[in-house]
């Protein structure tokens, strides 16, 4: 298990004075010129070599996505983005961030902006976290106050940061979604390329990242890249907050270090599954949108980026969404299905139509109303939404059933030969194709 | 995608303006941005002309934001209709959004779906008295402690039936509630106590994180490419009423 000595968010759970002295006190702002000092390669190659990935479900390199900022500005303002807009289902990890370590975040903003020359900081927090963007915009405010950030700061880098806040959509987290939103439209994603490292927020250059991926970059800086690279396994490195939800005697948020067995997760943090392990039925690794992997094979699953697609899953968000045997299974999953036809922008034809098309069918599944040749067909029908959208929503509406098709065939058929061995005086119906 | 209308014609008010303080505040939101890019300002705009029209927003609410930031109105419109925390219809005086995900769901919502049916009615219809009225909304992001309700501005976690059905009470009532975690736990942690953050030395610094004043300057900035201990200024200056260990804020680890 990680030791107290390497965690990065020490006040995780608001046991302590999350403002500026007591954010002081534990390591924060703590040399933060010195930081900068090493210029913006320094800084973007220790980045690197910490092997610090994305923590908003992608995993991809930050250090590398930093990098794809122009180097010489072409007169246009460069922006950095926060997604804040975290409403994976299962995931909580960021609204601990903003409310009590609000100002890990704030000082990883400049040093992530001074890398990448941006000047101006936008932190995009999802509506409905009214207290956390109360608590976050106090943290700037002091921040500003204590010459930190700002037009003449100590810092010697002119640095804006404006907290911005959403509405109500799923969708927003998006990277481009999230950049229309900000922009006062619609939150639909938009085509790439142009990536918005070219053309982003305000058609400038931008880079948006996740909170967590931002809020770790100080203690990285201070500590070292070696230090970061020394947690995990080789491209799975450094500290992750992971959120257990679900069907374990103590749900909580947590930070342990990649690569940890999901079995040993459960035991040392949530008091295991419910009625102990051998009560489990599936996991859902990364949040609502990675496939479920089934409980003969969570024995050997390692919480990481290569440890879940090992089970051809994926870590995403680590938001671990634990089911046990007493668990409708079909119904968990249409319920997700649900999710993603209340959430798509209905920008593109095979998720707006393709989402309420899933669901109805799951829903008659999980009754057992169905046909068995259905089965084929959502399949079928996922694999045509898949990578046919703008965006990834449509990709992360279709793994989860994917995943339940793949594991729990056997169950879903189980339904329906018991539905038809009944007599039923309506008959049942078939999914249009 | 859900179907989003502006409400009969019949409950919606004749005219809309901000009053002077909010559009005072409006103009100071407005100023965040960059020039030419006011539209980015609508959300707040039309927050807080839902917050001033009583949890909702009326059709001359939207347009009166719109006229404001210089956008035409069908944009404003689109955004009031694409975003569900705008209310296009009257809400009661505690609208209560109850998360039914799945991770809520696992942990008991469906009870709790069920008991805002009994007790305030169907989604969104108000109760006679104008208290309370409530939605199913998706994920609220607080699974870890599953099942949650955000009721106005707050998050109420942890719900049992009794629990929450004592909130609905006490808010008809006009008593205060208690928002946050409804078991003993402290918020994210598991309920029984935290199994990290236990060793006192990350709190060693200064009086272990209470509020106090400034721990460093960044006069005393690190030498670049040095540990934390090797500093540029020989001996850090202490600030007043500082308790702090000799040699203190290296970095741990």
């Amino acid at each position: 298990m990680l030791q107290d000595k390497d965690r990065i968010f020490t006040n995780l759970y608001g046991l302590h004075d999350w403002g500026l002295a007591g954010a002081r006190a534990r390591g924060a702002w703590d040399g933060t010129k010195a930081i900068l000092e090493k210029g913006r390669d320094g800084i973007i190659n220790e980045v690197k070599a910490s092997g610090l990935r994305g923590r908003g479900g992608a995993g991809f390199p930050t250090g590398l996505k930093w990098s794809f900022m122009p180097k010489q500005s072409d007169g246009r303002p460069h922006y950095l983005v926060v997604n804040a807009d975290e409403s994976e289902p299962g995931t909580c990890k960021d609204r601990e961030i903003m409310r009590h370590d609000p100002h890990l975040l704030v000082e990883g903003c400049l040093i992530a902006g001074f890398a990448m020359g941006a000047h101006t900081c936008f932190i995009y927090i999802r509506g409905e976290f009214v207290r956390e963007r109360e608590r976050l915009q106090a943290a700037v405010d002091q921040a500003y106050e204590a010459n930190l950030i700002g037009k003449n700061n100590v810092h010697g880098f002119p640095f804006d940061i404006i907290v911005h806040h959403g509405a109500g959509a799923y969708i927003c987290g998006e990277e481009t979604a999230l950049l229309e939103s900000l922009e006062g439209k619609k939150g639909q994603p938009r085509l790439k390329p142009p990536f918005p490292a070219n053309v982003g927020l305000y058609g400038s250059p931008t880079t948006v990242n996740n909170v967590e991926s931002i809020a770790v970059v100080p203690d990285i800086m201070r500590r070292g890249a070696h230090w970061f690279a020394g947690i995990g396994r080789p491209n799975n490195t450094g500290t992750k907050l992971f959120c257990i939800s679900g069907h374990v005697e103590r749900p909580c948020t947590v930070e342990d270090a990649m690569g940890v067995p999901l079995h040993e997760l459960l035991d040392t943090h949530c008091g295991g599954v419910r009625g102990g392990w051998s009560n489990l039925l599936a996991v859902i690794p990364g949040g609502s949108s990675m496939p479920l992997i089934p409980a003969h094979q969570c024995e050997h699953l390692l919480m990481d980026f290569d440890g879940c697609r090992e089970f051809k899953s994926a870590l995403g968000t680590a938001a671990v969404i634990v089911m046990d045997k007493s668990t409708d299974i079909v119904r968990a999953m249409a319920r997700i299905s649900y999710f993603y036809k209340h959430e798509s922008c209905g920008q593109c034809t095979p998720c707006r139509e393709g989402m309420g098309w899933m669901w109805r069918v799951l829903t008659r599944m999980a009754e057992g109303r169905a046909h068995k040749r259905e089965i084929d067909m959502l399949m079928e029908v996922t694999t045509q939404i898949e990578g046919h959208t703008i965006c990834a929503f449509g990709d992360g509406a279709a793994w989860p059933v994917q995943g339940l098709l793949r594991h729990f065939r056997g169950e879903i058929e189980r339904r329906i030969d018991e539905y038809s061995a009944n007599p039923h005086p309506e008959p049942v119906q078939v999914a249009a194709e | 995608m859900a179907v989003r209308r502006l409400a009969d014609p019949a409950v919606q008010p004749k005219s809309f303006t901000f009053t002077v303080e909010n559009l005072d505040w409006a103009k100071g939101e407005i100023a965040k941005y960059p020039d030419g890019r006011q539209s980015s300002a609508i959300i707040a705009l039309l927050w807080r002309a839902q917050e001033q029209a009583g949890g909702w927003l009326p059709q001359k609410a939207i347009e009166h934001a719109a006229d404001l930031l210089g956008m035409p109105k069908i944009r404003a419109l689109e955004v009031a209709t694409f975003y569900t925390m705008f209310n296009l219809a009257p809400v009661g005086r505690a609208h209560v959004q109850l998360c039914g995900t799945t991770p809520c769901v696992l942990r008991g919502a469906d009870k709790l779906i069920k008991l805002c049916h009994d007790r305030i009615g169907e989604p969104l219809e108000v109760t006679s008295d104008g208290k309370l009225s409530w939605i199913e909304v998706e994920c609220l992001g607080a699974c870890v402690n599953a099942p949650v309700a955000q009721i106005n501005y707050d998050y109420y976690e942890d719900l049992t039936p009794e629990t929450f059905s004592k909130i609905l009470d006490d808010l008809a009532a006009g008593k205060p509630v208690k928002p946050g975690p409804q078991v003993a736990r402290q918020l994210s942690a598991p309920s029984g106590g935290p199994t990290t953050l236990t060793d006192p030395a990350l709190y060693s610094r200064g009086n272990g994180g209470k509020p106090q004043g400034s721990a460093l300057h960044d006069a005393e900035a690190k030498k670049p490419g040095e540990p934390a201990n090797v500093r540029d200024a020989a001996t850090p200056n202490l600030p007043p009423m500082m308790h702090r260990r000799k040699g203190g804020h290296d970095a741990p680890g």
